[in-house]
């Protein structure tokens, strides 16, 4: 669904990353660790379309990111969850819209979604938070938010740039229960993290690979995780 | 033709949860507004003057093309005479229609005027004016004037072409003044449209950003901008033609004295004109918004 062949990126200076392979299969689930600044996030925006590789190739759902049109990317977007780093909403909606938006968007906005982004919004704990508009929120509420929102259209992929990093241990336990409920459904997952406590209680529970950026190369991490 | 009204009701109507995804922007909302508002008011007097123009030029054509006059000065004594004699070679005078002496109290309104009413004017050696018809062909101008020469000395005649020409061009000139000032009010309508869409597009790059995330496609995000631009521009122009036309209607009414100044305004069914204005605005903006949106949109990432 996602594959990269032989993929560089660059700033401008030099390659962030380089010779970079992968193919992501249907159903499989994937961390993503490297020091900061290593190029994580680079890597996340090259597997929905976000950039464009400076050279080599990038296929979403068998079509090369070069290819594809903005309505293309648009589309293809509706099938890979993103839950960014830095998660933004529209500000003047209340979060419940905001979740929604993705049916709202692709005009799925139905009766019966409706009462899944209820159920939703519980399960990530944002139960009785459903009309707060998101700059009243906090890191965490938003970060829970996101990951709702980019799960709500019951896309094929997930991708999660650090969706712990501003939460606690409890809750982002609770959010990989999600994840790991997801993949158990068929769906592909890729989390970027540090945190290895993490990465160890998902291990226990579901088949993950990890995946090390370092020295501008993605590398299969060892069993010592 | 059905489809038509359908996607113009949809688009009034309009997807409502589309419209909530761009946050309402009450301060721009109105200057927009009210430019299309200052706009249609202006269309309305550049539509009035080209309308009056239009009628005068007509008229004056009609009233000067098919009549001229005869002026006879002559000494006291034989202006009777001469205006006889002119009279009678005039019904001669294949291409004239008719010919009659303008009576002593008719020469006194034209004069009064510049005269004022209570000037002794039968005291004036003033000259016996002619009002000649012409037929639909005309007369030879050159050849009356010949005749007039040896029979009637006393007397000029004017074809009033002199007149006409300039008076024509004037109001031809008017005319086309005031459909250049439409168009100019039409481009700059779309112009401050284009410049307020832009503005909005560039206030709400994080919204757009966020749509594009959730798989928004242009068209989603480009309708909400185009919707709410195209409503105001209606809106905006609707009140300026309602006050505009309530301007023309506060005009004083035409009357002869005034000429053509007290002629501006509307007549018959040029009234029904100034209801166009509002469509034709909210077209305006309709492709200046989406213009603007698209070209702004494909300019992101």
């Amino acid at each position: 669904m996602i594959e990269l062949d032989n993929t560089a990126y660059s700033y401008g200076g030099g390659e962030l990353l380089s010779n970079i392979s992968l193919k992501l299969a249907p159903g499989s689930f994937h961390f993503l660790t490297g020091p900061s600044g290593a190029g994580k996030t680079t890597f996340l925006k090259l597997c929905y379309g976000a950039l464009i590789p400076t050279s080599g190739h990038v296929r979403l759902f068998d079509q090369d990111v070069r290819d594809m049109d903005r309505d293309d990317h648009a589309m293809a977007r509706r099938r890979i969850g993103v839950v960014h780093q830095d998660c933004q909403f529209l500000d003047h909606l209340p979060i419940a819209d905001n979740v929604a938006l993705p049916l709202m968007v692709s005009g799925r906005e139905t009766l019966e979604n409706h009462s899944n982004l209820k159920e939703l919004m519980h399960w990530v704990g944002l139960g009785n938070r459903a009309n707060a508009l998101p700059p009243e929120m906090s890191g965490g509420e938003r970060q829970r938010a996101a990951l709702a929102r980019a799960v709500i259209m019951s896309p094929d992929v997930v991708l999660a740039d650090e969706p712990t990093g501003n939460v606690d241990w409890e809750m982002s336990q609770r959010l990989l229960q999600l994840l790991i409920e997801l993949n158990k459904m068929g769906k592909t997952i890729m989390i970027a993290t540090h945190d290895m406590n993490l990465i160890r209680a998902a291990k226990s529970q579901v088949q993950a690979r990890v995946l090390r950026i370092a020295n501008r190369k993605l590398q299969l991490a060892g069993a010592d995780l | 033709m059905s489809v038509l009204p359908t996607v113009v009701k949809e688009f009034i109507v309009g997807d409502v949860q589309a419209d909530r995804v761009v946050p309402p922007s009450g301060f721009t909302a109105t200057l927009t507004t009210f430019a299309a508002g200052a706009m249609a008011f202006l269309a309305i007097f550049a539509l009035a003057l080209s309308l009056a123009t239009g009628r005068l030029a007509a008229r004056w054509g009609d009233d000067l093309a098919h009549s001229s006059t005869l002026r006879i000065s002559a000494p006291e004594g034989q202006m009777a005479e001469q205006t006889a004699a002119a009279l009678r070679l005039l019904k001669t005078t294949p291409g004239v229609e008719s010919a009659r002496a303008l009576t002593a109290e008719e020469q006194g309104a034209l004069l009064e005027p510049w005269f004022g009413p209570d000037l002794p004017i039968e005291d004036l050696p003033i000259p016996q004016l002619i009002e000649i018809q012409e037929t639909q062909s005309g007369y030879d101008a050159a050849g009356l004037r010949l005749r007039l020469q040896g029979e009637v000395p006393g007397a000029v005649l004017d074809d009033h072409n002199r007149w006409r020409r300039p008076l024509e061009q004037a109001a031809g000139r008017l005319r086309l003044l005031g459909l250049v000032s439409i168009l100019l009010i039409a481009a700059t309508t779309a112009t401050i449209i284009t410049l307020a869409a832009n503005a909005a597009l560039a206030a709400n790059a994080q919204v757009i950003a966020v749509l594009r995330v959730v798989g928004a496609q242009d068209s989603y995000i480009a309708k909400a901008f185009v919707r709410r631009f195209t409503l105001r521009a209606l809106l905006g122009a609707a009140i300026g033609v309602v006050a505009g036309m309530a301007a023309v209607l506060l005009l004083p009414a035409a009357q002869p004295e005034g000429g053509f100044l007290t002629g501006l305004g509307f007549q018959g069914g040029s009234w029904l004109l100034p209801m166009l204005i509002p469509p034709l605005a909210g077209v305006v903006a309709y492709f200046a918004t989406r213009h603007a949106a698209r070209r702004t949109l494909s300019e992101l990432d």
